[in-house]
């Protein structure tokens, strides 16, 4: 697939995932539009059968189970149960009987060590697999995701690669405010890590970070996003919170639209 | 039991499938494991919380996997990792924490684990809590689901042999009521009453996995309305052995005298001491044990 058969693919993606949560009526819709991109552009011109995926920002299950769905793993059938009584597709994912879903995650820090033991399994085993990782960037306030930075260093895990959606806010403010930290790259250099910065709303942006693997260190990817992207809440805090109204909803679509023809 | 730990670790886990992680800890104790396992013994560093990730991410990939360190940095410090990303995904981990209990003595209340096996057993793990140094291989042969191992020292009378492994084991016959200990302190209450007459003593079991659906039809049998049931453990009363056996008893309908109970309760006097030093304010050591028991005569 080209880029451009990706991206007419993305667009329909991103739309299906305001349905959801409008149909659905649950929050965090600004993370999972921020992150929407970088998990379609892994899955569909990155992985290969055999690898590895972790979503370790789970409040964006929404956007992983749309990308599922648009890999034929997920019917619509399935999708329209998202955060119903009784679904196998809670808000944040279970790990059970999900294709491709290995952990419950969900709260914050878990990734990171998750996918470093997966690393470092095929490394034993001399598989040829790789380990990708999604986290927000608010989540590098868990110390758990430096132990694991460490410790993936110290391995030499270059089968590893972490992507981090820094779209600059979380809970209650921006990183900026809260902790002083509106940019992680040069921390995660310092901790030696191989480290590519990139846009996470350009597909080749994200596919050129997404190739420059080091041969003896963990990758991590610093993706600028903007949270909410194209809905009434861009960039606002409210994003991590709310659901969308009919309103609401008619706006990101036409938003949407506008953007997917310029 | 550490270095018995060892021994078993070498003569029965050095597979190909197999990881033995440690959070730092295992000097004078691991270094054979270390040597033998190769890249298979892995020091995650002074970060618990990512060790247990790591054993996570192992077990799903099909290993089966050890993770060390003293008991409350194997339990406490990263039980959300435990509870999400082992017990969620039902993997084979086991967890082991040296030193339950008092074990650390003068090493302070930071390294105590008084409430290890009812967390873990909250989390629906598999806890096992030896009483002697050969427990160690016929417990850890069925491993395949998340498990917690709580390590303590073997304190069986001198000159005398372990019954063979079982759950949950008489060591002294009795016809005073039934007495209950938790994993070593079987030992320690083994010593303190052999020499009374059988008349003057309760049954002595030892308790060695936190399970009652484990407990024997003869120990039930042995319960009495007329006598006490005794339970020791080192331990907090909360969620601990007595608890668990009160509801086991509870559901069974079963005929039971009043409960007598030694447990950790912390460091009532606001000092610190040695394992025999807490035992002792708590009535866990050999004379607490026995003066429990003539209390009754």
């Amino acid at each position: 697939m080209d880029i451009k058969g990706f991206d007419d693919l993305f667009a329909k993606a991103r739309m299906r995932l305001l349905q959801l949560h409008y149909d659905s009526q649950t929050g965090h819709l600004g993370g999972n539009l921020s992150c929407l991109q970088t998990l379609m552009v892994v899955h569909h011109l990155t992985m290969k059968p055999e690898d590895r995926f972790i979503l370790s920002k789970g409040h964006a299950a929404g956007a992983l189970y749309i990308t599922l769905w648009s890999l034929g793993k997920i019917s619509d059938q399935e999708l329209r149960t998202y955060g119903a009584e009784g679904t196998s597709f809670p808000v944040h994912p279970s790990g059970n009987g999900i294709p491709g879903l290995l952990f419950a995650t969900g709260s914050l820090g878990h990734g990171p060590s998750l996918a470093a033991g997966l690393a470092l399994s095929a490394k034993q085993r001399t598989q040829p697999h790789h380990v990708y990782c999604v986290c927000s960037d608010g989540e590098w306030q868990e110390g758990s995701c430096w132990e694991a930075l460490i410790f993936a260093v110290h391995q030499k895990l270059n089968n590893l690669t972490i992507i981090i959606d820094q779209n600059g806010l979380q809970g209650f403010g921006s990183t900026q405010e809260v902790i002083s930290c509106s940019d992680l790259t040069p921390r995660l250099i310092a901790f030696g890590a191989n480290v590519q910065q990139g846009s996470g709303h350009n597909s080749a942006s994200i596919l050129n970070a997404l190739s420059q693997k080091s041969t003896d260190r963990p990758n991590i990817i610093v993706l600028n996003t903007v949270k909410g992207k194209g809905t009434h809440f861009e960039g606002k805090i409210e994003s991590h919170y709310l659901p969308i109204n009919k309103e609401q909803y008619d706006f990101a679509q036409v938003s949407h639209t506008h953007e997917q023809v310029k | 039991m550490r270095r018995e730990l060892a021994k078993e670790i070498l003569a029965n886990w050095n597979l190909p499938d197999v990881f033995f992680l440690t959070g730092d800890l295992g000097f004078m104790a691991l270094e054979e494991v270390k040597s033998t396992l190769g890249t298979r013994f892995v020091n995650t560093g002074v970060a618990e919380q990512n060790m247990v990730g790591i054993a996570a991410g192992l077990a799903r990939e099909g290993h089966k996997v050890f993770a060390y360190s003293i008991a409350p940095f194997c339990y406490a410090r990263p039980f959300e990792q435990i509870r999400n990303d082992i017990c969620m995904a039902n993997l084979p981990i086991c967890l082991i924490g040296n030193g339950g209990g008092y074990a650390y003595g003068a090493m302070g209340p930071t390294h105590h684990a008084l409430e290890d096996c009812a967390a873990m057993s909250a989390l629906g793990m598999r806890v096992l809590v030896p009483a002697f140094n050969e427990d160690l291989g016929p417990m850890l042969s069925s491993f395949t689901a998340p498990t917690y191992l709580r390590l303590g020292y073997d304190a069986r009378p001198p000159k005398t042999a372990a019954p063979a492994y079982a759950p949950w084991r008489q060591l002294l016959t009795g016809s005073r009521g039934v007495l209950t200990a938790l994993g070593p302190l079987g030992g320690v209450a083994w010593g303190a009453l052999q020499d009374l007459p059988e008349e003057s003593r309760p049954s002595v079991w030892v308790a060695s996995e936190l399970c009652t659906q484990l407990i024997p039809a003869d120990f039930y049998d042995q319960l009495s309305e007329n006598h006490p049931l005794y339970v020791i453990e080192e331990h907090v009363a909360a969620g601990g052995l007595a608890m668990h056996l009160a509801y086991a008893i509870s559901q069974n309908k079963l005929p039971c005298g009043p409960l007598r109970h030694h447990y950790a309760l912390g460091y009532p006097s606001g000092r610190y001491g040695s394992q025999s030093f807490h035992r002792a304010e708590c009535g866990l050591d050999a004379n607490g044990i026995r003066q429990m028991i003539l209390a009754e005569l």
